[in-house]
């Protein structure tokens, strides 16, 4: 599904990734963690085509696509889904619009008609009921004055109304107390299915307790060190960083 | 590709003016040039009364002893006065009984806007009194408006027939010494709207008049007078577009509302002159003169989408008069190329508990320059006063400027004033979030500026709010490369 090659990327000037490789099937879950700086969210923006970001060298294919020649809407036509590390305020735009704008956006790239407005809300009140969000929040404005975990439970409902193949979860799990936390993972591992994957980008193995990844990279200084199972997370949880570092060299 | 403060700045210039068309009408047009001869030829053309010939007249004498006022914030070049035609009308001037004898070009024309005629008929039951450049060529709904007792017909229509109206509150808001545009108009207007409501009487509809400048090189000087008598209600629409012309059109009207006790007026306008290519080249020169009166608990409420025009002078305002009454202004103007905007209200509050709202949205994008101007002045005897102002600017790239004057006079101690302002970017950080759950960069901006423009479209009517919504998205939006 996701085929990565030999990802070099910098911004400003700075190299950040040093050459990724890394394969994505269908159906599996991915964690990628690693300390902070050492490259885990330039990975999401570049995947995701965020052009702040450079591209010195290396390829992504997704399902044969060439995600280098696509602009970040085509990639999110693709099925392609970021979960923002920080989410960005949209001003009177109300939740409820947005997701509809974004649908439809997605539709008519593919030649489909507007989703009618009862299927709309018939999806709506489902998703929502998934991640206990209540039909007030639908309405308010986009992420302004939301805490830091209505803004990563409004990220996974966007991501459940989307249905993506491949969802990026950047940090989603930061800002979130344990009552959201579970409920967000609840609502990540609902959305899973054979068809889609997904990549969960963390710092801490707490999130994985509850969203149980197929394979665990370690990501250092721009470069995936070390794969594994999920027994590399607890690992890491127990030993700290300090340990591959210290493998390594 | 994502988008970059370039790369939209390259969009917005490619952004071409969506109505520019012209209508190719057979139309009777003035040589160019003013004089006491021309004020009366227009005012025997239209068959007045001699006091309306002799107002006109007084404007005319009036105007020439004054000068072009330059205290707004926009640099344009000054219009040749003696090289305007003052008079242009269509050839054929039956008054048409149903569509079908009207000329089709014309209706082609309401088409290609997507505002046909019949449309709005049949769906939205509007009635619409179309003015294609100065005269009157259909009215509709006037029967059941009638019933009523509501007059709704051209100015023109109304001096002849209910001349006791029109001169008892004409220039009674709008005197004609009041500035220069307004001298001009009072002297050489062709034709506008006129609105009477009845006592007691709450109009059953949207009034709404779509204007459009038609012939090259002929100025529209519109004169709209509505009357809403004690304890009425209306709600007014005024609709305008142009077609793509190279020279400058000068477009100074003006609009007059009176409320008297406890009546309400709602005066909505979605402006689309054009506004010049992305150079700078051509566009309509609007200087308007909107003023409402209210007397004693009534309340007067201006919403405004300014998009089009070279030079927009705008300024409709709120004379709070009677104790108690209400002035509201509403207001998004967008700027983008070289389009320059000077707009705002005056709230005058002279009676006692009188209160005012003003919500104001600039939007300003390419070389633009969009400026709110804005006077609230509380009179010695405006015991307990009230207002609340908010002025928000929305800057996209870095070629474009937003201004805000705000002037304050208060002369009474009791007033409350209060003044909020904010200035904010389009951020690239917005757009790419967008970018990412599939909406593109246009659709982005359109989004972004909806929801920042929000509080002023809610309180245009809802079929009027959906045409506001396209109309920010024309204005705004560019093919995208």
């Amino acid at each position: 599904m996701l085929i990565i090659n030999n990802l070099h990327a910098s911004v400003d000037g700075k190299e950040i990734l040093k050459g990724i490789n890394l394969q994505v099937n269908p159906g599996e879950v991915h964690a990628i963690m690693g300390p902070n700086g050492s490259g885990k969210s330039t990975f999401a923006s570049v995947i995701s085509g965020n052009e702040d970001y450079k591209l010195t060298k290396g390829e992504i294919f997704f399902e044969d696509n060439d995600l280098l020649e696509l602009n970040p809407e085509a990639r999110a036509h693709l099925g392609v889904f970021l979960s923002f590390q920080y989410p960005v305020e949209i001003p009177g735009v109300t939740v409820t619009n947005f997701i509809k704008t974004a649908i439809n956006a997605s539709r008519k790239a593919k030649g489909i008609k507007d989703m009618p407005a009862a299927e709309m809300l018939k999806k709506i009140r489902e998703k929502a009921s998934l991640l206990d969000i209540n039909s007030k929040f639908l309405s308010r404005s986009l992420n302004e004055g939301f805490s830091g975990g209505e803004k990563k439970r409004n990220e996974v409902f966007q991501m459940a109304m989307l249905e993506p193949k491949l969802a990026i979860l950047d940090e989603t799990d930061s800002g979130l107390d344990i009552d959201a936390l579970k409920i967000v993972a609840n609502g990540v591992n609902k959305l899973k299915s054979k068809e889609n994957a997904v990549i969960v980008i963390t710092h801490y193995q707490r999130l994985l307790e509850y969203i149980i990844p197929d394979f665990v990279h370690v990501i250092l200084e721009g470069k995936i060190v070390k794969s594994g199972s999920k027994e590399l997370a607890h690992q890491l949880e127990a030993k700290g960083y300090d340990w591959i570092k210290k493998e390594l060299s | 590709m994502a988008y970059t403060e370039e790369e939209l700045k390259k969009e917005l210039e490619t952004k071409e003016y969506e109505y520019g068309f012209y209508t190719d009408i057979e139309s009777d047009t003035f040589p160019v040039g003013l004089s006491e001869d021309v004020v009366v030829k227009i005012s025997k053309m239209k068959g007045e009364p001699d006091w309306m010939t002799e107002w006109r007249l007084s404007a005319y004498r009036f105007w020439i002893q004054m000068e072009e006022p330059e205290w707004a914030n926009v640099n344009y070049a000054k219009p040749e006065f003696q090289n305007i035609s003052y008079y242009s009308a269509p050839k054929n001037q039956e008054k048409y009984k149903s569509l079908d004898e009207v000329d089709p070009e014309l209706l082609e024309t309401f088409n290609k806007l997507g505002i046909s005629i019949e449309e709005q008929k049949k769906l939205s039951g509007v009635a619409v009194d179309i003015v294609i450049d100065s005269i009157s060529v259909a009215t509709t709904f006037r029967k059941t408006l009638s019933e009523k007792g509501i007059i709704f017909c051209s100015i023109s229509d109304a001096i002849k027939d209910y001349p006791e109206l029109v001169r008892k509150y004409i220039g009674s808001v709008v005197p004609y010494k009041d500035n220069f545009y307004a001298a001009l108009n009072s002297a050489v207007f062709s034709d506008g709207s006129f609105c009477y409501i009845p006592k007691g009487v709450r109009c059953p509809m949207e009034l709404s008049t779509y204007f459009r400048i038609n012939q090259a090189g002929t100025g529209q000087f519109e004169r709209t007078l509505v009357i809403a008598d004690q304890s009425s209600y209306v709600s007014y629409l005024e609709g305008c577009t142009a077609p793509s012309r190279d020279e400058n059109q000068l477009h100074a009207a003006v609009v007059e509302l009176i409320a008297l006790d406890d009546a309400e007026i709602k005066y909505s306008t979605v402006q689309n002159w054009f506004p010049g290519d992305k150079k700078g080249k051509g566009g309509v020169y609007n200087f308007v003169t909107k003023r409402g009166i209210c007397h004693s608990h009534s309340k007067i409420s201006w919403t405004q989408v300014e998009t089009g025009s070279a030079i927009t002078w705008k300024y409709p305002s709120c004379i709070l008069k009677g104790d108690n009454s209400i002035g509201e202004f509403y207001s998004i103007a967008v700027t983008n190329n070289f389009q320059q905007a000077d707009t705002g209200t005056k709230m005058i509050h002279i009676g006692k508990n009188t209160r005012s709202t003003i919500i104001s949205k600039g939007v300003s994008a390419g070389n633009s320059q969009n400026t709110y101007r804005g006077l609230v002045k509380i009179e010695p005897r405006a015991k307990n006063a009230r207002n609340f102002s908010q002025c928000d600017s929305l800057l996209m790239g870095n070629s474009c400027g937003a201004h805000t004057f705000p002037y304050i006079e208060a002369k009474n101690n009791s007033a409350q004033i209060e003044h909020e302002a904010s200035t904010s970017k389009i951020g690239e950080d917005q757009i790419f979030y967008c970018n990412q759950r599939g909406i593109d960069t246009e659709k982005a901006i359109a989004l972004i500026v909806n929801g920042f423009s929000k509080e002023v479209l809610n309180k245009l009517p809802m079929e009027f709010a959906v045409e506001a919504q396209k109309l920010l998205e024309i204005s705004l939006e560019g093919s995208v490369g």
